[in-house]
């Protein structure tokens, strides 16, 4: 393998990796970003999209002829999507919508809701991980020559990823919930008067962006493990994409992660996986102190 | 982390119904059925015992199956009338995967419950934060899970390997099968990063070649980096030292990548039947891991073991390395207090050294000098359902050295000398 080969492949695994940080970081850019709810248990969302996967895999293995198993991963997206989304639709139904506006409250409520859905999956699927197969369409790698592989996997994450955020885009610039999901995080009381039911709108994106996560966590079951805290391992790396491509735009969370993915990938390939990571929590702390709001900070007409 | 334990640490009400839920019901039906199995034994007071695993948090993955197969073998040592006439009595605790809490939890078992023995522990880190208050307090730890060697305590059995008992017979088979060329990936703590000034010693004095040497923060996810620095630098074997779930997000990203076991193999030295169930046997098919018994090792006292086991705890459970030496060592416990009639900490001590017992791995036997035990080696290959071929084995127990011969030569841990000894003083 030569360096030349050694660098692209790594410019490929860059990409890979912003798909994955931007597919992690989709669903926080909206209930963080846009609702201003800091949610930690937003990679509990995502285990419960994990778990889907696994649970849809079981019944399929179970109740259907064995050349049906490749599709189960496709019929574990929108179960995840919608198992996600329901938990959260619940969760701001009951607990967060009590809390606007009280981000230290919330911080603590959404922290206790994590340790309770992760003794939940404890007790319900055991402690242990479990596994997740990859269906026979996403395994294997696309050759290029020259020791350059690239695998299905990750192409599909990045087409997915690609496909996903298109679609967030679309619903919020051109749909009617998207102009009220802007309107009301950008003037509640304006939009109340003009009779969008605020709360209403409030239930719908939390429960889309916890869907989002969802979703993402479907994915991940294919890369990481499957268990009660797989969760913990995603949040940091969120919430990181977020705050640094600026809170309150989707452009950021892309621009945040790329900029993640990319430098994070690049850095590790010259020194270890450790000293990449210190690199690039250590260029983050430096922009944030050269750009408080971030890469794409939000245009505010108030006085905050 | 810590406030997520704040509750815990407050001693009174709150924490007894804590436990009480954690324990769950496994454990609640464990005394049940020793309880009623033994109306005899009840009458005198039990021999109490702590057991101390994490139930919840990070290492819960690894260390419930302890919990469950300790209260198995104890409930097993009730139903042959429990020891000098009295039943055996677990009190279990939850220190949460949080080191400071292992100290905690193990003062309580010791002053408060006054327990004779303690069984406990997963993590080197946790057991070195408990470490001192066995010493001081004159308790007793039975450890069960394989670690880095370089210790050499009066106050800790160690059921587990030392590193003469793994990883340096690993590395001698794959010189002699795989190939020279070594790749050392491993999680970055204490016990990889000790195992690797281990195996680079080794390789010196063995004629192996060092070709790359990385560590991933624990939980690390994002394998692709690692895999494409192994691809450049052409290993024939990578050892791996990795640990936890990124055991899981490795295997499948290092298949995924198009490398399979005929190209590199893995040997790894955290990855059992346990963790397999999380990864998939057919994602890391073909690759090695070392330990001193594998579900499949076949023994009679295996064969019962195993059918005990899922009996009790389901179909789908494994049994693996640390399961089995946390089973044994409880029957070793058992023998060391029946024959030293008495509970009485020096007096299992005392007891306890030189005992032999027939663990499902085959006999062990508990050095008499430094309180490691005697086990076999093994090395098995990874099959597609999640269980291992034995493609290597002593024929008889290995000696156990808690100080390498290649690092330390000249130390040696000897209790009937007073502990550690360099032969140089």
């Amino acid at each position: 393998m030569t360096s030349t080969t050694f660098l692209l492949a790594q410019l490929f695994n860059g990409l890979s990796t912003t798909s994955i940080l931007l597919l992690i970081a989709l669903g926080l850019a909206i209930t963080f970003g846009v609702m201003g709810v800091i949610n930690m248990a937003h990679g509990e969302l995502m285990m419960l999209g994990a778990y889907s996967a696994y649970v849809l895999q079981n019944i399929f293995v179970k109740y259907l002829p064995e050349h049906y198993f490749g599709y189960y991963f496709l019929v574990a997206l929108p179960v995840a999507f919608v198992t996600a989304g329901l938990a959260g639709w619940l969760l701001e139904r009951t607990l967060i919508r009590r809390l606007y506006g009280r981000p230290l409250e919330t911080l603590l409520a959404t922290w206790g809701i994590s340790l309770i859905l992760q003794q939940l999956m404890r007790q319900t699927f055991g402690a242990n991980n479990v596994e997740v197969r990859s269906p026979g369409w996403l395994t294997g790698q696309l050759s290029a020559g020259a020791g350059l592989e690239f695998p299905y996997l990750r192409l599909f994450i990045i087409a997915f990823t690609a496909l996903s955020i298109t679609l967030v885009y679309m619903l919020l610039f051109r749909t009617s919930l998207g102009l009220k999901i802007r309107a009301v995080t950008q003037n509640r009381a304006m939009s109340a008067a003009l009779g969008i039911r605020t709360r209403k709108v409030d239930a719908y994106t939390f429960a889309l962006g916890s869907g989002l996560a969802g979703l993402a966590g479907c994915i991940l079951s294919l890369m990481g493990s499957v268990g009660p805290t797989t969760g913990q391992n995603y949040i940091v790396d969120a919430f990181m994409v977020v705050v640094l491509g600026g809170v309150g735009k989707l452009a950021g969370a892309i621009a945040g992660s790329f900029a993640i993915g990319e430098f994070n990938t690049l850095l590790e390939s010259f020194s270890t996986a450790t000293m990449g990571k210190v690199l690039v929590f250590a260029l983050v702390i430096l922009f944030l102190q050269w750009k408080p709001s971030g890469m794409f900070p939000p245009k505010v007409r108030s006085l905050d | 982390m810590s406030n997520r334990n704040d509750h815990l640490k407050n001693p009174g009400r709150r924490k007894f119904f804590v436990n009480t839920a954690k324990v769950g019901l496994g454990a609640a039906a464990t005394f049940e059925l020793g309880y009623n199995f033994m109306p005899r034994a009840a009458a005198a007071e039990p021999i109490k015992v702590g057991i101390m695993h994490s139930l919840s948090g990070t290492m819960a993955i690894s260390e419930t199956s302890l919990r469950d197969v300790e209260l198995l073998a104890i409930e097993e040592v009730n139903a042959k009338g429990g020891l000098l006439g009295r039943k055996v009595e677990a009190v279990v605790e939850d220190p949460a995967s949080d080191w400071p809490t292992f100290a905690e939890k193990s003062k309580k078992l010791l002053l408060r419950d006054q327990v004779c023995s303690v069984f406990g522990c997963w993590t080197s880190a946790s057991r070195k934060a408990v470490l001192p208050v066995f010493e001081k307090n004159n308790g007793l730890l039975w450890y069960p899970v394989q670690y880095e060697g370089n210790e050499c305590s009066h106050n800790v059995f160690y059921t587990g390997a030392a590193p003469n008992q793994q990883i340096g017979p690993a590395v001698s088979w794959l010189l002699k099968n795989r190939g020279k060329k070594f790749y050392l990936l491993g999680s970055d703590y204490v016990f990889p990063r000790t195992a690797n000034m281990i195996i680079k010693a080794q390789l010196k004095a063995e004629g192996g070649q060092l070709v790359g040497e990385e560590y991933t923060p624990l939980g690390h996810m994002e394998y692709s980096t690692v895999v494409n620095k192994i691809r450049a630098a052409k290993p024939d074997v990578v050892f791996s030292t990795i640990n936890g779930d990124s055991n899981v997000a490795f295997y499948k990203q290092f298949r995924n990548a198009g490398i399979t076991a005929k190209d590199i193999a893995v040997m790894a030295v955290s990855v059992a039947e346990d963790e397999l169930r999380g990864i998939g046997g057919s994602v890391a098919e073909g690759h090695y891991a070392a330990w001193n018994y594998f579900q499949t090792v076949d023994t009679p006292e295996n064969k019962r073991f195993v059918d005990k086991f899922k009996t009790r705890f389901g179909k789908n459970r494994v049994t693996d390395d640390p399961i089995e030496a946390a089973y044994f060592q409880v029957h070793l416990w058992a023998q060391a207090v029946a024959k030293a009639g008495s509970t009485e900490v020096n007096a299992i001590r005392a007891a306890a050294l030189g005992q032999e017992f027939k663990a499902p791995e085959g006999l062990v036997r508990i050095d008499p000098k430094n309180l490691h035990t005697w086990k076999t080696v093994r090395i098995g290959q990874i099959r597609a359902d999640g269980q291992f071929n034995v493609v290597y084995s002593t024929n008889e127990p290995v000696r156990p050295e808690p100080w390498n011969r290649l690092l330390f030569p000249n130390r040696d841990c000897d209790w009937t000398r007073g502990g550690t000894v360099d032969a140089k003083s």
